[in-house]
């Protein structure tokens, strides 16, 4: 196919406006990604010479009661995270939609949490969770409660964590509220003068129009869940007995504690296996609910 | 009950409702800031004292004194310079490509840069340690503040948005005037999207200050330590001195507040927009 000399201008700086972006692909991600798939297929040690073993890692990884363990934590991390976070960012956005005065004050104390850098909060939190002098416990033993050991214990470390999470859930009431407000007024009214009560309101216009808010955070917090590592790396570093052992940061033990890059790397890829399938998942079950106008 | 009685009613429970939920929201960070100003024998007590008393400034002098954090702080502010400079420079150039020029393989490539996103950056994490190990980049800066140069493509795609919002008229006629695709990027594109670059700063500047694997992996002479890895490390030091450690903490989260509050609108947008691109 020929170009005309100002089509072949255009495209030219096309590749080289992109150009930057290209090379980093290349460099730092694409490449990267095609190496991490062969060390996965070897016993890559960083000292030692990668060699050959097929699906040697993946094997093991089955067999790996660690890997197990790691997986159930993470899954339990998402499954009490993600529908608690999207229940209080749904909420607080809804109660905050109401032209209630004073709104940019709220807004800003429910989104400051979320914006205190990974390691404050971690240390933060861990003074919070002190089982006998942390404003937690105080606070319970004030309304005479005997709080828990949160993060010494085995029972309590990870929902010690998901509490933190939930504190630091402001971006996704913004989110929301920023989904609510793109609610086209005129349905309400339509529907108020169709005589529909605010429930009916709430249950056929509100959550219909909020269901892509609402897949996008499961998504997003799915795939959050497996990246979970600053927070278990200083806090607990996965114990007590590793109730804290979360995919991630057994991943970066493999890696860089005991050096089994080969190893570490099948983690990665059956991680990246694992977001793939739960998202195509949801994908396929987003058509049967999720609403797009 | 008459109507305006309810309504004002409605109204109050409602305030309470939501001050409830604020106070749990930001009484955490109150008892960082109110922990940093007592001393151990005011910290360990039950009830707590809520308002410490006396006020007890000693901590914040004392956490310079323990550790190098205004090192930490310098060596943190030459990686945010970097990478500002490398963000913004790279992103806004990319993302003018995609928003405004035509070329074959355009649309495949779009995809496979916000395809990259959805990657759990595990993926490409350890390879990327290995070439920066054999081409002696551990224990530089140049691992944490290069790739920035190179693009990010939440960022990309987030200008690319904001630059497609521009009319193309303007551009057309500088076309026709003989204006370069570079000029054009320079002078009429950039300063018309300043709110959208200044949010890519923003989250660049909260990336950086954030970022805790990156200098876990790449720095290790605690000369070289970012106020993240340092006060990771000051916190194995002095693990029970809970003063102390908040003092360092609030140190370290105030900036980030401050410039929240200077910079709401662009904080807000970005949120949005990023949160909206699924």
């Amino acid at each position: 196919m020929k170009h005309s000399k100002l089509k072949r201008q255009e495209i030219f700086a096309f590749y080289t406006f992109i150009s930057p972006w290209l090379i980093g692909f290349i460099l730092f991600t694409g490449g990267p990604i095609v190496a991490s798939l062969y060390f996965s297929l070897t016993n890559y040690t960083v000292l030692s010479k990668p060699e050959f073993i097929g699906f040697g890692n993946y094997l093991s990884l089955f067999k790996d009661p660690l890997f197990w363990t790691s997986l159930y934590n993470t899954a339990y991390y998402a499954v009490f995270f993600i529908p608690l976070g999207i229940l209080m960012a749904f909420g607080l956005s809804i109660l905050l939609n109401q032209r209630v005065k004073g709104l940019a004050v709220y807004r800003t104390v429910y989104y400051l949490p979320s914006i205190v850098p990974a390691v404050a909060n971690a240390i933060l939190w861990i003074w919070l969770l002190n089982p006998q002098w942390g404003l937690i416990n105080t606070i319970l033993k004030l309304v005479g409660i005997e709080g828990p050991g949160w993060l010494t214990s085995e029972k309590w470390a990870k929902p010690g964590l998901i509490l933190m999470s939930l504190w630091g859930v402001g971006s996704w009431i913004i989110i929301y509220l920023a989904g609510l407000q793109g609610v086209p007024e005129q349905l309400y009214e339509a529907a108020e003068v169709d005589g529909a009560t605010k429930l009916q309101r709430f249950l056929y216009i509100t959550i219909p129009l909020m269901t892509p808010t609402i897949f996008f955070t499961l998504i997003t917090g799915l795939i959050g869940a497996f990246q979970v590592f600053t927070q278990a790396y200083i806090m607990t570093n996965g114990g007590p007995v590793n109730s804290t052992l979360f995919y991630a940061l057994y991943l970066f033990r493999n890696a860089f504690n005991y050096l089994k890059m080969g190893y570490a790397s099948s983690m990665a890829w059956i991680l990246f296996l694992i977001v793939l399938i739960l998202t195509l998942i949801q994908f396929k079950l987003a058509q049967k609910w999720v609403f797009y106008e | 009950m008459n109507k305006n009685t309810r309504l004002f009613l409605d109204n109050m429970v409602r305030h309470l409702f939501l001050a409830f939920i604020g106070v749990f929201f930001i009484l955490p960070l109150l008892w960082m800031i109110s922990t940093s100003l007592k001393a151990n024998r005011q910290i360990f007590v039950f009830p707590p004292q809520w308002i410490p008393n006396p006020v007890i400034w000693r901590n914040y002098p004392d956490v310079f004194d323990y550790a190098p954090f205004l090192l930490y702080f310098k060596n943190t502010m030459v990686i945010e310079i970097a990478c500002i400079i490398g963000v913004f420079l790279s992103c806004s150039l990319v993302a003018y490509g995609f928003a405004r020029l035509d070329a074959p393989g355009k649309n495949f490539l779009f995809i496979l840069m916000l395809s990259t996103m959805m990657l759990p950056y595990q993926v490409w994490m350890i390879p990327l340690y290995v070439l920066f190990t054999k081409i002696g980049w551990v224990n530089t800066f140049y691992p944490l503040t290069i790739p920035a140069f190179f693009g990010n493509a939440l960022y990309i795609f987030l200008l690319r948005q904001f630059f497609m919002t521009i009319p193309k008229e303007l551009e057309d006629a500088a076309r026709i005037d003989g204006c370069s695709y570079f000029r054009i990027y320079w002078q009429i594109i950039l300063p018309l999207t300043k709110p959208a670059l200044a949010t890519v700063v923003i989250f660049t500047f909260m990336g950086v200050w954030n970022d805790f694997l990156g200098p876990l992996l790449y720095l290790q002479d605690p000369e070289k330590y970012t106020l993240a890895i340092g006060l990771q490390v000051f916190l194995t030091q002095h693990g029970a001195d809970w003063g102390l450690l908040m003092a360092a903490s609030t140190m370290v989260v105030l900036p980030i507040i401050v410039i929240f509050f200077f910079t709401q609108k662009q904080f807000i947008q970005g949120i949005v927009l990023t949160g909206l691109k699924g």
